[in-house]
C-alpha cells in the first residue's frame, strides 16, 4: 500500500506530459520572470532618484545645475536613446518575419547610437570632473554621478549584452533561445529608456529650473 | 513563417512584440514630446519657473506611458495580466520610497534648524 502510493507520487512528480517542456511553455516563465528582475531594477533606480530628490539641493558652497549642465547635450544623448529604442523596435520586427541579416544589422545601429549616447555621457563626466565637480565636491554631486552613473553602467551593460547577441546570431542563427534572448534585450533596452526620461525630466530639466 | 503562426506566436508569448505602426506611433509622440520641455527649459519660454517645473514633470510622465504601451507593449493581457500586476506594484512602491523620503527629509530639515528663540534660551543660560 505504502510503496504503491509513493511509486505513485514519483510518478506525479517526474511525469511529464507529452507537450510539456516546449520551448513555448518554457519561454512564458523567461518573460515574466525578466520582467519581474526589470522592476526589481526599477526600485533600485526608485531608491537613487529619492536619494536625489532629498539631497539634490545641497550643494556646499559649490556648483549648481544650472551652473554646470549644458541642456544641449543632453537633448542630444536623449535623441541618441531614443533612436535606439526605434532601431531595436525594426530588429524585432526583423526577427518577427524571420530575416536574420536585417535583425542583425539593426542591432548593430542600435549599439551604435548607445555607444554615442556612452561618449556624449563620458564626455561630460570627464568635463565636470577637469572643472572640480567630482561627486566629493557636494551632496548634489554625489547623488547626481550615483544616478546617472547608475543608468550609464546599465546602458554599458546592454551594450556588451548586444554585441555578445550578435556573436549568438551569428553563429546559430534565429533560433528560440536566440529569439528569447532578443526579446530580453528588447525590454531592458526599452526600459532603459524609460528611465532615462525621469533622469532628464527630474536630474536636468527641473535642477536647471529650480 | 505563415500569419498563422504569427499570430498564435504574439498572442502565446506577448510583452515586446509590436507593429512598425505601433513603434512608429510611439517614436513620434516620444519627439514631441521630449522636444516640448527641452524648448521650455532652452528658450526660457516661461516666467513662472513652478508652472514649467509642472510641465516638464507631466510630459516625463506621460512619456514613459507612451513607451511602456508603444514600446514594451505592456497591456492587461499578456501574460495573463501578470506584467502589468508587476508594474502596477512597482509604482505603488517607488510612489511609496519618492514620497515618503521626500516629506520625511523635508520636516526633518525644517525641524531641526534651531528657531530664533531657541538660540537667545541657549545664550541666556547661566
Amino acid at each position: 500500500m505504502t510503496t504503491e502510493s509513493s511509486e505513485q507520487a514519483v510518478e506525479f512528480y517526474v511525469r511529464r506530459s507529452p507537450d510539456d517542456g516546449e520551448e513555448h511553455h518554457h519561454e512564458t516563465g523567461t518573460m515574466l520572470g525578466f520582467w519581474i528582475y526589470l522592476m526589481s531594477d526599477c526600485l533600485i533606480f526608485g531608491c537613487l532618484f529619492a536619494v536625489h530628490g532629498v539631497l539634490g539641493r545641497n550643494y556646499a558652497a559649490g556648483p549648481s545645475p544650472a551652473d554646470l549642465f549644458e541642456i544641449d547635450m543632453i537633448l542630444m544623448a536623449t535623441f541618441m536613446l531614443l533612436f535606439s529604442s526605434i532601431t531595436y523596435g525594426f530588429s524585432v520586427i526583423r526577427m518577427d518575419k524571420g530575416d536574420l541579416r536585417g535583425t542583425q544589422i539593426w542591432l548593430i545601429v542600435t549599439g551604435l547610437f548607445g555607444m554615442a549616447f556612452l561618449y556624449l555621457e563620458v564626455m561630460e563626466f570627464s568635463h565636470l570632473w577637469h572643472i572640480g565637480a567630482t561627486p566629493m565636491a557636494s551632496a548634489f554631486l554625489s547623488s547626481f554621478f550615483t544616478l546617472v552613473g547608475t543608468h550609464g553602467l546599465h546602458v554599458t551593460a546592454g551594450c556588451i549584452w548586444l554585441f555578445v547577441l550578435l556573436a549568438q546570431l551569428q553563429i546559430h542563427g534565429l533560433n528560440e533561445a536566440n529569439k528569447r534572448r532578443v526579446m530580453c534585450l528588447s525590454m531592458f533596452w526599452h526600459f532603459l529608456d524609460l528611465i532615462w526620461i525621469g533622469v532628464f525630466s527630474y536630474v536636468y530639466l527641473a535642477g536647471v529650473l529650480l | 513563417m505563415s500569419a498563422s503562426d504569427n499570430t498564435a506566436y504574439e498572442e502565446g508569448h506577448g510583452g515586446g512584440h509590436g507593429s512598425f505602426k505601433s513603434y512608429m506611433i510611439g517614436f513620434v509622440l516620444s519627439v514631441i514630446l521630449t522636444i516640448i520641455p527641452f524648448y521650455i527649459v532652452m528658450g526660457d519660454a516661461l516666467d513662472s519657473r513652478l508652472l514649467a517645473i509642472a510641465i516638464v514633470f507631466v510630459l516625463g510622465a506621460i512619456q514613459m506611458v507612451v513607451h511602456i504601451v508603444y514600446f514594451l507593449h505592456i497591456n492587461s493581457r499578456v501574460e495573463e495580466g501578470w506584467l502589468a500586476m508587476a508594474l502596477t506594484f512597482t509604482i505603488l512602491l517607488v510612489v511609496i520610497v519618492l514620497s515618503g523620503s521626500i516629506w520625511v527629509m523635508f520636516n526633518l530639515e525644517q525641524n531641526m534648524m534651531p528657531a530664533h528663540e531657541q538660540i537667545e534660551r541657549v545664550r541666556s543660560l547661566p
